[in-house]
């Protein structure tokens, strides 16, 4: 009696083997987890590759049909301002995709970034909280409208609305002419494409906005109050200030989906290469140029198969560093407070 | 400023024009969000305008013609509907792994912040590197061709970061406790997962999951660069037959249009009758993603209500 154990071996509720299993399974598990993780760098990875290979014939071939070094050729391809890759004699200055480029990117910023900030702003600190829970997501509705379909509206609805407005601007100051000597704006134009554009950023540019403001604690709004500030001297002096790195951030990332933004102005603002800074004018950007040389079937393996990549590479880059940009901005305003 | 505060009349006439500022901002406000409003009220009444006319079962049923009264978008639909289904086989499983990983798995080093910043900079590329990134790797290296499935992958890769993003919400609003107590009780870290942490947070998944796919669906520019612009006037194979063995996969091989193609064809031909054919497929484009999304909206306000730990 004595020389028995005080109370029975507890039996482990699984057995060794079966833990064994278990832990096998375990990781085996966990590494298919990591590697799903890790997928979003090989992706990043491929990209890279993809248009380095591409761009890399590209400037092969210019090299061999202009006969020059690849300083010369990416001379050319960085500082001159005609792009015809496609027809004979090939020229590959990029500032014809560029400046399409950056003015519809200006013409966007100027509609997206006062009204998203206003409106983030009205939002943020006027609007009653039931107002805030119905409008929020009718703006996020008016994310998820596909590009194509405001690219039917920004041709077919705000360039003639445009043309209307600005024959009617010259009927005001010049009356008594006739009708074909008033400036018609071509149906083409990167006003009205860019004009959408900003309609499409709005929104975005106002949740990022929002986010920003709302994440400057409130003890800093509770000081401006006590000091006598109305609600809108707290927001114009206390709180844009203490939100600036947001604010830059929002319109970073916002302008980065201009940058990108291809169907709008494929679309709307033309498909031929130019070089002008006229907004009145049809120009093909970056994005739209990939479009239209991708809408011709490309033969793989011919100069304008890899043209297209050249094209890409300028616009990974631009928003890559945009969204780096604006990532660290948006992160470090988050360590502040 | 010590002057003005003694005297009651200035402190007055200052409040008074201090608050009328502050209705005017109130108005600007309410204005930009009204531009934003109006925007898409005048998007809907345009295209409804145009296009509900010719909206009808012929619409539906017909395949794309040289003729507008004729033209359809049977191909297209059935085209958009295959691609998305591509779309949500590869990317769901992806994503909700890679969001599991990265919330309960992953420690906290420069790998997780490497990956991250990644995923982050995925969200912002334009969707047309993505398209010319399926060029190069799936059409040319893979050699899958401009297939149903390489669209399928491309938009795939694109709502990935999405999917990523939503899950690791989801999976962060669920409280330690859950974990702790699956643990007590002995469960490993993977049937936790299963039997704890996914199911709870499968309404933010799903959230996630459906605004993905309504970018899918309205998503143009990387299938055209994948060159899915094509008169399309047969249906791809059927991908269950009445035989053995009822299921087929030859229409991931298939080539295919999708509905914001299709509009983007129309879109930019000359003639004004296709503007209208444009205009009903815009609607029907619309109705998709613009109801899909409310869904996810919808979902989410009702998880958020619903739920409380």
């Amino acid at each position: 009696m004595a020389d028995q154990p005080l109370a029975p071996r507890i039996e482990l509720p699984i057995p060794a083997k079966a833990r064994q299993k278990r832990i096998w399974v375990e990781r085996i598990i966990g590494s298919l987890l990591f590697v799903a993780a890790f997928s979003s760098v090989a992706i990043t990875t491929v990209i890279i590759y993809i248009l380095f290979s591409e761009t890399a014939v590209f400037f092969e071939k210019v090299i061999e049909i202009h006969h020059e070094s690849l300083v010369a050729a990416l001379a050319e391809f960085l500082t001159t301002t005609e792009w015809s890759p496609l027809i004979e004699p090939v020229t590959i200055g990029v500032w014809a995709l560029l400046s399409a480029t950056i003015t519809t990117c200006v013409i966007a910023s100027l509609v997206a970034i006062p009204f998203g900030t206003i409106g983030a702003i009205y939002l943020s600190e006027f609007a009653p909280a039931k107002v805030r829970e119905i409008l929020k997501p009718i703006l996020e509705l008016l994310a998820a409208v596909p590009t194509v379909v405001y690219g039917y509206f920004a041709l077919l609805f705000v360039t003639p609305l445009l043309q209307k407005i600005i024959l009617a601007v010259q009927k005001w100051y010049e009356p008594g002419k006739e009708p074909w000597e008033y400036y018609e704006l071509p149906g083409f134009n990167m006003l009205g494409a860019g004009i959408v554009v900003g309609l499409m950023v709005i929104p975005y540019v106002m949740s990022m906005a929002e986010d920003a403001l709302q994440a400057i604690p409130s003890h800093l709004r509770e000081g401006s109050y006590a000091m006598g500030a109305t609600r809108l001297q707290t927001a114009l002096r206390v709180l844009l200030p203490a939100a600036t790195s947001g604010l830059i951030a929002a319109y970073i990332l916002g302008l980065a989906r201009a940058v990108g933004e291809t169907m709008i102005v494929a679309v709307a603002a033309g498909l031929q290469p130019k070089f002008t800074f006229n907004p009145l004018e049809g120009a093909a950007t970056t994005t739209a140029f990939i479009v239209s040389a991708s809408l011709g079937d490309l033969p793989h393996g011919s100069l304008e198969y890899q043209s297209i990549f050249a094209a890409g590479i300028m616009l990974f880059f631009v928003t890559f560093l945009m969204n780096v940009a604006g990532y660290f901005i948006s992160r470090r305003y988050r360590e502040v407070y | 400023m010590i002057d003005m505060l003694r005297n009651p009349l200035a402190i007055r006439a200052s409040v008074k024009a201090r608050t009328r500022w502050e209705k005017f901002f109130i108005f600007l406000g309410l204005f930009s969000i009204a531009i934003a409003l109006l925007t898409l009220v005048l998007l809907v009444g345009d295209l409804l305008l145009r296009g509900a006319p010719i909206l009808n079962w012929k619409f539906f049923t017909s395949p794309p013609s040289g003729d507008p009264a004729e033209a359809g978008i049977l191909t297209a639909w059935v085209g958009s509907l295959l691609v998305i289904l591509v779309t949500i086989v590869v990317a769901v499983p992806l994503g909700v792994a890679a969001g599991i990983y990265l919330e309960e798995y992953a420690p906290k080093n420069w790998l997780l912040d490497f990956i991250e910043i990644n995923i982050t900079n995925l969200a912002g590329v334009p969707s047309i590197i993505y398209g010319l990134l399926a060029l190069g790797f799936f059409v040319y290296i893979l050699k899958w061709g401009e297939s149903i499935l390489t669209a399928g992958c491309t938009l795939a890769l694109l709502i990935l970061p999405v999917i990523i993003v939503a899950t690791r919400e989801a999976i962060r609003a669920i409280p330690q406790g859950i974990r702790e107590g699956a643990y007590a009780v002995g469960a490993t870290r993977w049937q936790t997962i299963a039997d704890h942490i996914l199911p709870y947070s499968m309404g933010g998944i799903l959230t996630g999951v459906i605004v993905g796919v309504s970018r899918a669906l309205g998503e143009t520019a990387p299938l055209v660069t994948i060159g899915a612009l094509t008169f399309i006037t047969f249906l791809p194979d059927a991908p269950l037959k009445g035989e053995f063995p009822y299921v087929s996969f030859k229409w991931l091989w298939s080539p295919f249009t999708v509905l914001p193609i299709q509009m983007f064809n129309w879109v930019s031909r000359p003639q004004e009758e296709f503007q209208v054919n444009a205009a009903a497929a815009g609607i029907v484009l619309l109705v998709l993603t613009l109801g899909v999304n409310a869904m996810a909206i919808y979902l989410r306000y009702r998880f958020r209500k619903s739920i409380k730990w």
